[in-house]
C-alpha cells in the first residue's frame, strides 16, 4: 500500500456543492421560507389593518413566544427521539400549584413558583424514567401522564378549593417582582412587547447553542439517531433522555408561570392542546418525527409561523375558526417539503 | 508464533453464558494478543454474538473469568469495556446515518474547548482530526461534515474502525464487518483490519465467510452451538479443512437456526 498522504483541504469532489445546496441541506430552511411566505401573505391581505404596525408585530410575537418557549424544549426532545404529550397538563399542574400555594395557602409567590418548578421537574423525571424503564414508546407513556396530571390537577384543586379557576395572585407577597420578571412589557414606539418574547429568544439561543455546539448536543443527536449505537460508544442514553424530559417540563413550567402572573390566576384547563401545537411548531421547523435530525432555530420559526397565522387571521378579519384549518395544512406541507429536503440531503454523492 | 508466554490483551477462561435455561455458551477459552487477528467462526446461533457481547460489556458471563492484560475485570457497561481499550464495531450499528462523519466519529468522546458554561464541542478540531485520521488509514473522505448516510457500507465500517483505532483501542472486535459488502468493499475492510494489526492492535474478527477469514487471520476459533470446536493457528489449519468445519451438515444448520431464535428472544 502506498504511503497515505493528507488530501488537500478543498477536495475536488466538493466544488459542485454550491452555497445553495448547502442552504437546502439545513433543516430549518422550510420554516424560514414558510415564515416569509406567511408573513408576506398577511402583509398583503391585512397590511392596512394594523398587521404591519409595531403593535401587530408585538401581538404575533407574543403568541409565537408562548408556543416558542415550549417548542425549544420539545424540538430538543424530538431530536432525542422522544415525544412529550404531557406538557399541556404540566402547564396546568404548574400554574395551579403556583396559584393554590400562594393564594389559598398564603405562601410567598416566589416560593410557590419554585415549588411548581420542582414539581414540574419531578414529573419530567418520572416521564423519562418510565420511558427508559418500560421501554414503551414515549407517546404512550406521556399520553397516560397527560391524562393523569390533567385529571389530578382538576381533582386536587376542586378538593382543596371547591373551584377550578382561581384568581387573586396580584395580592400575594412578591407579586410585583414576579410581574417584572415574567409579565412586564418593553415599550417600543406605541407598541408593548411582552417580556415573554425575550424569554423565548433567550431560550432559543441557549437551546441552539446546546444542540449544535456542545457535547450534550451531540449526545442528543446520537440518542435520537440510534439509541443502541449511542449506548455502544458510551453515551449515557438514560441520563440524556431523562434530562430532555425534564427540560420540556421546565419549559412548560416557565410558560405556566408567565401565564399565571399575567392573568393573576390559573385555570385547571390551561395548556390544553399545547403539546400538539408545540409538536406542530417543531415539525414545521424541520424536526424529524423519528428523531436524530432537526433544529431549534427551525422550531422557533415554526412557532413564529404559528403566531403570525393566529394573529394574522384576526387582523385580516377572517373568522378565527379557520386558524386550525390553516395550521393543519401548514403541517402537511411542511412535512412533505421536509421529506424532499431530507432525501436530497441523504442522497449519495458518491 | 509464540503466544503462550506473552500475557494476552484479552482473555476469557472457562466462560459460559446462560439465558434462563438456555445455554448460549459453554466453557469457552479464548485469548487475543497484540498484533494478531483472531477469527471467530461459526454458523448462525453458534454463540459468536453472545461471546463478543461479553467482551464488549453488554452481557456478563454466567461463569468463568474475563481478564484484560492479565488482570481480572468485571464490565458493567460498554463504557467500562471501552475504558479498558476494548472497542466493538457492530455490523449495522456502527454509525448513525443522519449525523455527520465527524459528529459520529467523536460521539461519546467529544473533543471540547473553552470553560463551563461555554465549554463547547470543538468542531474545527473534530473535522480536522477526522480527515487526518482517515487519511492515515488510507480513507479519503470528501467532507467531514457530510452525513454518514452518504457513505457506502464499506466506508462506514472503515470509519468505525478508524474511530476505534484513534480512541486507543487495544482490542478491536469486528462483528461481521464484511457480511453486507460486495467483493471490492470487503477487500477494503480486510485491508484496514491488516492495518490495525500492523499498528499493534489485537483484532477479533467475526465472520461466517471463510474466504474473508483465511487471508487475514492468524488464529481461528470455531464455535458450534455454544461450544468451542477448537482454536487453531493458521499453520495448523488448511483452508479446506476450515471450510468443511464451518459448513457442517444441513440438519445442524437447521438446529442452529432454531437455537438462534430461542436465544435472541431471551436477549
Amino acid at each position: 500500500m502506498s504511503e497515505p498522504t493528507v488530501p488537500p483541504a478543498q477536495d475536488e469532489r466538493l466544488v459542485q456543492r454550491s452555497f445553495l445546496t448547502r442552504l437546502l441541506n439545513r433543516p430549518e430552511l422550510g420554516a424560514v421560507a414558510g415564515t416569509f411566505v406567511v408573513w408576506g401573505l398577511f402583509a398583503l391581505v391585512a397590511g392596512g389593518r394594523g398587521f404591519l404596525s409595531l403593535r401587530g408585530a408585538a401581538t404575533y410575537l407574543e403568541v409565537g413566544a408562548e408556543l416558542g418557549i415550549l417548542a425549544v424544549a420539545v424540538s430538543l426532545l424530538m431530536i432525542g427521539g422522544e415525544f412529550d404529550l404531557s406538557i399541556g397538563s404540566i402547564i396546568g399542574v404548574a400554574g395551579m400549584t403556583i396559584t393554590v400555594l400562594s393564594v389559598y395557602f398564603h405562601w410567598p409567590l416566589w416560593l410557590a413558583i419554585f415549588m411548581a418548578l420542582l414539581l414540574a421537574l419531578a414529573i419530567g423525571y418520572f416521564n423519562g424514567w418510565m420511558v427508559m424503564r418500560t421501554k414503551l414508546p414515549s407517546f404512550i407513556i406521556t399520553l397516560a401522564t397527560l391524562f393523569i396530571f390533567r385529571g389530578a390537577t382538576i381533582g386536587v384543586t376542586r378538593l382543596l378549593t371547591g373551584r377550578t379557576q382561581i384568581g387573586g395572585l396580584a395580592k400575594t407577597t412578591g407579586y410585583a417582582s414576579a410581574k417584572a420578571i415574567f409579565s412586564s412589557d418593553l415599550v417600543i414606539g406605541n407598541a408593548k412587547f411582552a417580556v415573554s418574547i425575550f424569554w423565548w429568544l433567550l431560550l432559543v439561543v441557549i437551546g441552539a447553542y446546546l444542540l449544535r455546539q456542545t457535547q450534550f448536543g451531540n449526545w442528543i443527536f446520537g440518542v435520537g439517531g440510534s439509541q443502541v449505537a449511542a449506548r455502544q460508544v458510551g453515551v449515557p442514553v438514560r441520563k440524556v433522555k431523562i434530562m430532555l424530559f425534564m427540560m420540556t417540563a421546565a419549559a412548560a413550567w416557565l410558560l405556566a408561570t408567565i401565564q399565571a402572573v399575567t392573568f393573576t390566576g390559573s385555570d385547571t384547563l390551561r395548556g390544553t392542546g399545547a403539546e400538539f401545537e408545540a409538536i406542530i411548531a417543531a415539525v414545521i421547523g424541520g424536526n424529524l418525527l423519528t428523531g436524530g435530525y432537526g433544529s431549534v432555530i427551525g422550531a422557533a420559526f415554526g412557532a413564529l409561523i404559528f403566531g403570525i397565522v393566529k394573529q394574522g387571521i384576526v387582523f385580516a378579519g377572517v373568522d378565527a375558526d379557520w386558524f386550525q384549518v390553516f395550521m393543519g395544512f401548514m403541517l402537511l406541507i411542511a412535512v412533505l417539503i421536509n421529506n424532499i429536503i431530507r432525501q436530497k440531503a441523504a442522497e449519495t454523492r458518491r | 508464533m509464540s503466544t503462550t508466554e506473552r500475557i494476552p490483551l484479552l482473555e476469557l477462561r472457562h466462560g459460559s453464558k446462560y439465558f434462563g435455561n438456555i445455554v448460549a455458551l459453554k466453557d469457552i477459552n479464548i485469548s487475543i494478543h497484540a498484533g494478531e487477528v483472531m477469527c471467530l467462526l461459526g454458523d448462525n446461533g453458534a454463540g459468536k454474538s453472545t461471546l463478543i457481547k461479553i467482551f464488549a460489556g453488554v452481557h456478563h458471563q454466567s461463569e468463568g473469568q474475563l481478564s484484560v492484560e492479565g488482570k481480572e475485570v468485571r464490565f458493567s457497561s460498554p463504557r467500562d469495556a471501552l475504558d479498558c481499550g476494548i472497542a466493538t464495531v457492530y455490523q449495522d450499528l456502527a454509525m448513525i446515518p443522519l449525523m455527520s462523519i465527524s459528529r459520529n466519529f467523536f460521539l461519546g468522546s467529544e473533543p471540547c474547548c473553552g470553560r463551563w458554561p461555554l465549554k463547547r464541542f470543538d468542531h474545527q478540531f473534530a473535522n480536522h482530526k477526522v480527515r487526518e485520521e482517515l487519511s492515515k488509514m488510507g480513507i479519503d473522505i470528501r467532507d467531514p461534515a457530510q452525513p454518514v448516510g452518504t457513505l457506502s457500507g464499506g466506508e462506514r465500517q472503515s470509519v468505525a474502525i478508524a474511530r476505534a483505532v484513534y480512541f486507543g483501542a487495544k482490542v478491536l472486535i469486528l462483528d461481521e464487518p464484511t457480511a453486507a459488502l460486495g467483493v471490492k468493499q470487503a477487500g477494503t475492510v480486510l485491508r484496514y483490519i491488516a492495518q490495525a494489526r500492523a499498528r499493534g492492535l489485537g483484532v477479533i474478527f467475526i465472520t461466517h465467510n471463510p474466504h474473508h477469514a483465511y487471508p487475514v487471520g492468524d488464529r481461528f476459533t470455531v464455535l458450534k452451538r455454544g461450544r468451542q470446536l477448537g482454536t487453531w493457528a493458521k499453520a495448523e489449519l488448511e483452508r479446506e479443512e476450515m471450510i468443511s468445519m464451518m459448513s457442517g451438515a444441513a440438519e445442524l444448520e437447521q438446529l442452529s437456526a432454531e437455537l438462534e431464535r430461542v436465544t435472541t428472544n431471551s436477549v
